[in-house]
């Protein structure tokens, strides 16, 4: 029942924030970013089974190991980009949130370049 | 992980901010600011840590 131990945990970091928000506001957004990475920690380790498993779809099915590693790794920037985007943005600054986004979104695009440069050559191929 | 570390660093805040209104009541006003410096870096310190740890989980785990 890992879900329960997630609320039970946000519920207890979200009354600790409320009680030392008006005191000390930034330690208060510390406790948010702890809250937040013990959470993390604990859906992660629970998806790593789920890639196991699709690393081994993918060898069965001969897909090339590239692209599951590309897409396994635009999945964990995108994973990381929205946490420290949501840190920033419960800071109050949205305007550096938008801006880790974005950085987000271009890393990701840069990553995702091989793929479709390899899906482009075969439109190419088929049409010429 | 567990949630320790949420109440440690509760007990900082709170620590911090009792020193600090003790300092404040007896007029030394830049010993009180040091003391919540002193607080929030060393919750930074433990924050960092966690961070650092966080991110090798997610380089290992997605294949970095």
């Amino acid at each position: 029942m890992d879900i329960v131990q997630v609320i039970g945990l946000a519920i207890v970091a979200t009354v600790i924030i409320a009680v030392i928000k008006a005191q000390r506001p930034e330690i208060a957004i510390q406790i948010s970013i702890a809250a937040g990475i013990i959470v993390f920690t604990m859906i992660l380790g629970k998806i790593s089974a789920v890639i196991e498993l699709l690393n081994s779809y993918a060898e069965r099915i001969n897909i090339n190991t590239v692209y599951i590693s590309t897409l396994l790794k635009i999945v964990g920037i995108a994973y990381i980009a929205e946490f420290g985007a949501e840190v920033c943005k419960d800071a109050g600054e949205s305007a550096i949130a938008s801006k880790v986004e974005l950085a987000g979104k271009v890393v990701i695009i840069v990553l995702a370049v091989p793929i479709l440069t390899s899906l482009m050559d075969l439109i190419i191929r088929i049409i010429g | 992980m567990n949630i320790e570390l949420i109440f440690k660093i509760a007990a900082i805040g709170i620590l911090v901010s009792v020193l600090n209104a003790l300092l404040n009541k007896s007029g030394r006003d830049e010993q009180a600011m040091m003391t919540t410096l002193a607080g929030l870096i060393v919750v930074l310190m433990m924050i960092v840590k966690e961070i650092v740890n966080l991110f090798d989980t997610v380089k290992t785990l997605f294949h970095f």
